[in-house]
C-alpha cells in the first residue's frame, strides 16, 4: 500500500471542489433553462431530472413518428373508463353542446369553448400511436385543434411556463410544460378515425400528448390553466399521476 | 488489432509480486454498481412486465390484437386477460422511477468504465483473448473442460480463460449496448428525435419483445456467471473482487495450460 503523496491530495480536493463547483452551476442553468421537472425531489429525483431534461433538450421541436392509414389498429383498443358522473352523464344526454373548456390563468383573455366552437378553428389531423406505460399500444387518426392555437387564442403571458389540464372525472388532472403545450401535434382532440371521439377514448374532448406515454393524454377535458409554477396545484408534483407515484414527466 | 499477436497469453498474465492487485479499484467499483443497479432493473423490469404480460412483433400491440408469446402469469391490470382469477398490485410507479434512475446510473458507469478499459489497455490486456486462444484446438478443448466441470488452474486466479473473455466482451460489447437500445427505442420522446432508432428494430412492440430478450440473455449470463464463480471458489473469487487481493500463485508451479 502505497502512502497518499500530497500532490494526490491536493489533486483529488482541487477534482472534487470543481465538481461540487460544477453541479452547482449545473443545477441553476437547469433551472433558469426549464430542465427541472415538479417532482425532482425525493429519491428518484435524480433519475427523473436526468430523462426530463435530456429529452427536454434532444426533443424540444421533433416530431411523434406519424403512420399510413393502413396502419391504423382496427379496432383501436380502449382503456376502460370510470364510470361517468351524473354531470358526465348529463351532457352526454345533450350530446355534450354543452360541454365547455375554460381556459383562465397566465392568459390575457380567459374564455370558455364549446366542442362546436373548438371545431371552427382549423382542423388538425395526425396519424399517430398511443402508448400505454403498461407495455400496449394502437396507432389511430386523432382529429382537433392543436393546443397552441388556443393559446394564441387567449394570449398566453410571456412567463408562462405550464399547462395544467383537467377531467371532468374527479382528481384527474395532468400538466405539461410550454415546449409540449406549443408542440404543433399536441392536440385537443374531438374526433378519431374519421369520426366523433368516442366516450372509451376520451370523447367528447382528449388532450393528445404523443410523445408521452397514455396517462399524460387526459381524457374529458374541461378545464386548462396556463401558470408558471405547479407550486399552487395540489402536492405541487404537477399532476394526479406524479401524486400517485407515477412520473411527471412521461415520454419514456 | 495489429499488435494482437503480442498479447500475452492467460498464463504468462500471472504477475509474481503480491502487490498487483487482481482487478483494479475502477474495475471492483464500476463492477459492483453494476451488479447493484441490474438487480434494480430487473426487479423493476418484471414488475413492469407484469402490468402487461404479453408480447407482439412490429408497430403495435394490445388486447384485441394476436400476441407473439404471452407469459403464463397473473397480471397487475384487470383488463389483461390471463386466466388468473386475482389482480396483482399497481407497481408501476416506482418501478418506472427505479428503472429510468438505475439506467442512467449503469449507462453512466459503463461509460466510465469503457472509457478506462481503452486508455488502460483493461480491454487488450485482460478480456482480449490471445490469437492462440481462439484456434479451434485451444477453444475446444477450454470447452470441454468446462464441460467437465474441471478446476480452473491456477492461474485463472489471476487471468481470465478464453470462454471468459469472449463471454465478458459479448456482454460489455452487445447485450449491455442492444438493451439501452431497445429500452430507449420504446420512448416515444426518444424515437420522435431519432425515429430510426425504432424502425430498424421492426416497430415498438418489436423493440420491447427484444428489450425482453435481451434482459433475458443478461439474467442468463448472471445465472452462469455466479456459478463459475461458486465453482471456481466463491470466497477467493469475491474477495479479488472485492478487495483486488487473490491468492498469490507459488513461482514453482508450472502455468501452461496442458
Amino acid at each position: 500500500m502505497s502512502k497518499i503523496s500530497r500532490r494526490k491530495l491536493i489533486t483529488t480536493g482541487l477534482a472534487a471542489t470543481a465538481s461540487v463547483a460544477g453541479l452547482g452551476v449545473a443545477a441553476r442553468l437547469a433551472e433558469k433553462y426549464g430542465l427541472v421537472p415538479p417532482d425532482h425531489g425525493g429519491i428518484y429525483g435524480l433519475g427523473e431530472t436526468l430523462t426530463y431534461a435530456s429529452q427536454r433538450l434532444l426533443t424540444r421541436h421533433s416530431l411523434a413518428r406519424e403512420f399510413s392509414r393502413s396502419q391504423i389498429s382496427k379496432p383501436p383498443f380502449a382503456n376502460e373508463i370510470e364510470p361517468p358522473t351524473d354531470e358526465f352523464k348529463r351532457l352526454q344526454a345533450g350530446k355534450f353542446a354543452e360541454w365547455r373548456l375554460s381556459v383562465n390563468g397566465m392568459v390575457v383573455r380567459p374564455a370558455s369553448f364549446s366542442i362546436d366552437q373548438l371545431k371552427r378553428y382549423p382542423s388538425h389531423s395526425q396519424i399517430t400511436m398511443l402508448q400505454c406505460e403498461e407495455g400496449w399500444s394502437y396507432i389511430a387518426e386523432w382529429i382537433g385543434v392543436p393546443l397552441s392555437q388556443i393559446l394564441q387564442a387567449v394570449e398566453v403571458l410571456p412567463q408562462a411556463r405550464y399547462v395544467v389540464y383537467f377531467s371532468i372525472e374527479p382528481d384527474t388532472w395532468e400538466s405539461i410544460d410550454m415546449a409540449d403545450a406549443l408542440h404543433p401535434q399536441t392536440l385537443l382532440t374531438y374526433g378519431m378515425n374519421g369520426d366523433e371521439l368516442p366516450v372509451g377514448h376520451g370523447g367528447p374532448l382528449r388532450l393528445r400528448v404523443p410523445r408521452q406515454v397514455g396517462y399524460k393524454n387526459v381524457k374529458f377535458i374541461t378545464h386548462l390553466t396556463v401558470t408558471d409554477s405547479l407550486k399552487g396545484f395540489g402536492k405541487g408534483l404537477g399532476g394526479a399521476s406524479p401524486e400517485f407515484g407515477y412520473a411527471w414527466y412521461a415520454g419514456i | 488489432m495489429g499488435d494482437s499477436a503480442c498479447i500475452p497469453s492467460a498464463a504468462s498474465a500471472v504477475p509474481t509480486t503480491a502487490a498487483t492487485s487482481r482487478h483494479s479499484a475502477l474495475v471492483r467499483i464500476t463492477h459492483w454498481i453494476t451488479t447493484l443497479c441490474f438487480l434494480a432493473l430487473l426487479v423493476s423490469g418484471a414488475e413492469i412486465v407484469i402490468s402487461h404480460p404479453r408480447f407482439y412483433w412490429g408497430e403495435t400491440g394490445n388486447d384485441l390484437t394476436p400476441t407473439l408469446f404471452k407469459l403464463h402469469i397473473p397480471a397487475s391490470r384487470h383488463l389483461v386477460p390471463t386466466g388468473y382469477k386475482f389482480v396483482l398490485p399497481d407497481a408501476n410507479g416506482w418501478s418506472r422511477y427505479l428503472h429510468f434512475q438505475a439506467a442512467w446510473v449503469v449507462v453512466f458507469t459503463g461509460l466510465l468504465y469503457a472509457i478506462y478499459g481503452f486508455l488502460t489497455g483493461h480491454f487488450r490486456k485482460n478480456l482480449l483473448p490471445g490469437r492462440a486462444d481462439l484456434s479451434w484446438r485451444a477453444l475446444s478443448r477450454s470447452i470441454a473442460g468446462h464441460l467437465r466441470f474441471e478446476r480452473p488452474s491456477e492461474a485463472e486466479a489471476w487471468s481470465y480463460n478464453v470462454l471468459q473473455r469472449l463471454s465478458y466482451l459479448f456482454v460489455i460489447f452487445v447485450l449491455f449496448p442492444f438493451v439501452i437500445w431497445t429500452g430507449l427505442a420504446m420512448s416515444p420522446a426518444f424515437v420522435s428525435a431519432f425515429p430510426a432508432t425504432v424502425n430498424v428494430l421492426g416497430g415498438q412492440q418489436s423493440a420491447r419483445t427484444l428489450h425482453f430478450f435481451v434482459s433475458l440473455a443478461l439474467v442468463l449470463f448472471l445465472l452462469v456467471h455466479v456459478g463459475m464463480v461458486w465453482f471456481a471458489g466463491f470466497w477467493s473469487r469475491m474477495r479479488a473482487m472485492i478487495t483486488g487481493r487473490a491468492a498469490t500463485p507459488s513461482t514453482d508451479t508450472t502455468m501452461e495450460r496442458i
